[in-house]
């Protein structure tokens, strides 16, 4: 029998999968807008030349090296020093006011827009403290932009350990470092590698907070010294002032590319580190 | 503090500023490059202001300008003309006006005429684009038109020629104004006062929309920027910067 | 601490005095928990220093200007003399269009929550739910480039207006909060005991009467924690915003007007401001960092309120 609550489920449930339709059909015309124009000419040449007349003609090598290590440094120096905050914070000191003034503070950070990091790292280390437009400064900038988002996470998974894990490795006999290190962080690791992960790509996708700390320059660098401009931002500026809308694509692309691979990677890694802990 | 300590900074010449400079810098220090390997220019957009502020930051050897210096500005800064540009005022290629005066690109940008038909177009509102405040573009333009009347409030604002370029070619009611040497054929660049905004009438000065594009150091140029801004100085580079549109200095 | 744990740490004690190899363990036990505390020190410093320096350079500036001013004004004219440093515009621009982007982000975000916590397989969701954390990785200048490309062309020709306006932020700016207020309301739907969902099957409701009833009404603290955090993001993006927004200084009074956000006005301008305009920019970093703040706060009250255990976890 047909009653009136039976109708409504159909019909909440037909809108609801209507918008999730929408939702997914949205994500993949994007990516395939991007994709289907930008693909093609991603090509070795592409990959491994260097741009000419502004990224007119050309490929994108010294974007791509500059992209890697402005990431690979930033995630370098804020994920041990995050990781290494939370399991203090968790593991070595007692749950207090002050403790939960810094989660706070740490969640208000991490909340913070990336063009105000980016402010700061301007005035901060590429004019005060001397280091000009530089992969240096970029890094620094976007390490102490991730690092709030890499303590939350690193805590909420230390946290998520049961006490008796923690319990059982004392009883055993262990110190506390072995306990942290073979009992909770064993455990608790798919979740700080989930905060790294994440971090690595909203670091890979920032074009606010680079644009006036690493600046834009489309030599390739040759130290931390030297100013670089990221694969974002390359796309930002090739597509904005319509220099080369086919090579905007395809750096694009590379990029989206670039992140899948990277989640696709960390979301198998962790399963198979899950699959070694229980 | 951190510049001296590699090998690549010291041969590295870092050149910010003007959008409408970079193109051109940039060509020619692709040039330079491959000229003068134990220098690298590497050149860099912002808007002149962001070069001046980056000279005088330290952050640039070279700032390049696409206006006049500032009084304040000159008291501390070298300004070096490196060729002459025109300032075009730009609509979509299908938009019937084919000239303005200047009171009357002055009146539009300030928002008294709003509509296209008290211009002789059609009966549609004028859409006004401009550029940020830092922009040398958008300098000239307040001091070849603007004057003392302050651009309209319900402007615009966009943050390079080219993406000036973008709005105008896509909206037939839209207006806006950018560096003479980077129009291509997707625009229409309006007569001023009934002079066409031409390569050679920039030269004779009949023109009237023209500013300079500098390099500017802080001092004297330093033996690290010497050499590009002579090389840009050369006759050869003149040259090329004139088959480009612009005007040269030398 | 635990019986165990205090057992433990006493035998610790004891253990290190009694044998020489324990000594050297307990030493360099010490030394880890130090270098951890030096390591947690920076980090902290670190992000401490960067609050102080926006809040220093940015609160003389607003006490120069005069607060009222600042907050209220919307004459922005930074390089004229002299310089007037209203952001009121900005102000109402960023609520604007945050407001535009919570409607899209949370009609469809939570659609899609619902969906998949309540009336989903789930195999539907392992592919639905990795695809949506997939819009969260797409580079927010792609987004733009979508939203310069499409959208505003679309809004233009069909809507009217310039297209560069108050809705093209908000679709896009909705699309990328979408994820957020997605994965937080699942967890929340998610952590709602199943007692009460069976409950509630058992008296003869249908999935859907529990699901608004009874479950979104449990998982109510959760879903406005999403929703708030999804504000903030909306709050703070910049790059997709320049790039659809069309930067006008003038409030906008419909959707399909151009607006300027605090986010924007900084990133537009931050690379040529020195002196008394550098201030003003940090002044609406400070403007920024509050709203975060406030709406952290009010997200930390809501999920306390919350008689659950597992979201209190987190």
């Amino acid at each position: 029998m047909r009653t009136t609550a039976k109708i409504n489920q159909r019909i909440a449930v037909t809108v609801m999968w209507l918008l999730a339709t929408l939702t997914l059909g949205a994500l993949l015309f994007i990516v395939l807008f991007i994709l289907l124009r930008g693909l093609p000419h991603v090509t070795w040449g592409f990959l491994t030349d260097s741009p000419r007349s502004m990224g007119r003609e050309g490929g994108i090598l010294p974007i791509i090296v500059g992209t890697l290590w402005i990431t690979l440094l930033a995630v370098m120096i804020a994920g041990p020093v995050g990781v290494a905050t939370a399991i203090y914070l968790t593991e070595y000191t007692r749950e207090s006011r002050v403790t939960a003034v810094i989660r706070f503070g740490a969640d208000c950070l991490a909340g913070i827009p990336s063009i105000i990091f980016g402010l700061f790292g301007f005035v901060f280390f590429v004019v005060t403290c001397g280091m000009g437009f530089s992969i240096l400064a970029g890094a620094l900038t976007l390490a102490l932009m991730v690092l709030p988002t890499i303590i939350r996470t690193s805590e909420v998974a230390i946290r998520a350990v049961p006490r008796s894990y923690r319990e059982v490795s004392y009883g055993l006999g262990s110190t506390r470092w072995q306990m942290v290190t073979q009992v909770v962080l064993r455990s608790a690791l798919p979740g700080i590698v989930t905060g790294i992960v994440l971090s690595v790509g909203r670091s890979i996708s920032e074009t606010a907070a680079v644009m006036l700390t690493s600046g834009a320059a489309l030599n390739l660098p040759r130290s931390v010294n030297d100013s670089s401009r990221t694969l974002a931002l390359h796309f930002y500026t090739l597509s904005r002032e319509g220099i080369s809308m086919t090579n905007a694509y395809a750096t694009a692309s590379t990029l989206i590319i670039a992140i899948l691979v990277i989640n696709v990677s960390a979301y198998w890694l962790m399963r198979r580190f899950v699959a070694k802990v229980v | 503090m951190f510049r001296d300590w590699s090998g690549s900074k010291a041969g590295a010449i870092n050149v910010i500023g003007s959008t409408s400079v970079m193109p051109f810098a940039e060509m020619l220090a692709q040039e330079f490059n491959g000229r003068a390997p134990a220098y690298e220019a590497h050149v860099q957009g912002g808007g002149s202001t962001v070069g001046v502020q980056a000279t005088l930051d330290g952050i640039a050897d070279v700032g390049m300008c696409s206006r006049s210096l500032k009084s304040d500005e000159a008291q501390t800064l070298n300004p070096i003309a490196i060729a002459y540009d025109g300032l075009a005022i730009v609509v979509h290629p299908t938009n019937p006006v084919d000239n303005l005066t200047r009171t009357q690109v002055r009146q539009m940008f300030a928002g008294e005429i709003t509509n296209w038909k008290e211009v002789g177009g059609p009966d549609m509102p004028i859409r006004l684009i401009v550029r940020e405040e830092s922009s040398g573009t958008r300098e000239a333009f307040m001091t070849l038109i603007m004057g003392k009347s302050r651009v309209s409030r319900k402007a615009i604002n966009q943050d390079s020629n080219g993406a000036i370029k973008e709005i105008v070619k896509d909206d037939p009611n839209a207006i806006g104004f950018m560096s003479l040497g980077l129009v291509t054929g997707e625009l229409k660049s309006l007569k001023i006062d009934g002079v066409v905004p031409s390569h050679d009438n920039v030269m004779n000065k009949t023109y009237p929309l023209v500013r300079p594009f500098l390099f500017i150091t802080k001092g004297p140029p330093t033996d690290h920027a010497k050499p590009f801004i002579e090389y840009v100085l050369s006759p050869h580079a003149q040259e090329v910067l004139e088959k480009e549109g612009l005007v040269r200095v030398r | 601490m635990s019986v165990a744990a205090q057992t433990t740490a006493s035998l610790d004690g004891r253990l290190a005095g009694s044998d020489l190899a324990s000594r050297s363990r307990f030493d360099f036990e010490r030394l880890i928990g130090a270098v951890l505390m030096l390591l947690a020190f920076s980090a902290l410093t670190g992000l401490t220093v960067i609050t102080a320096f926006i809040f220093k350079e940015g609160l003389p500036i607003i006490a120069k200007i005069g607060f009222g001013r600042f907050i209220f004004s919307s004459e922005w004219y930074p390089l004229e003399k002299p310089p007037a440093f209203g952001i009121f515009p900005m102000i109402v621009g960023s609520l604007a269009v945050t407001l535009g982007a919570m409607v899209i982000g949370v009609v469809f975000g939570l659609g899609c929550a619902i969906l998949l916590t309540q009336f989903c397989s789930p195999r539907v969701v392992s592919i639905i739910k990795p695809a949506i954390e997939l819009l969260a990785g797409i580079p927010s200048v792609v987004y733009g480039f979508i939203g310069v490309a499409i959208l505003v062309p679309a809004i233009r020709d069909h809507l009217g207006g310039p297209g560069l306006s108050v809705l093209a932020c908000s679709i896009v700016l909705g699309i990328m909060c979408l994820p957020t207020v997605t994965s937080i309301s699942v967890d929340a739907l998610q952590s709602v005991p199943r007692t009460y969902a069976e409950g509630s099957i058992a008296l003869g409701a249908t999935e859907w009467q529990t699901t608004y009833m009874v479950m979104l009404r449990a998982a109510r603290p959760g879903i406005v924690a999403a929703v708030i955090l999804g504000m903030g993001r909306a709050v703070g993006e910049t790059m997709a915003v320049i790039m659809v927004a069309g930067n006008t200084l003038d409030i906008p009074r419909s959707i399909l007007d151009p607006v300027r956000t605090l986010t924007s006005n900084i990133a537009l301008e931050m690379g040529y401001a020195h002196g008394d305009h550098r201030k003003a920019l940090f002044a609406t970093g400070v403007v920024l960092f509050v709203i975060i703040m406030v709406l952290n706060s009010i997200a930390l009250a809501v999920s306390r309120r919350r008689a659950g255990r597992k979201v209190l976890a987190k």
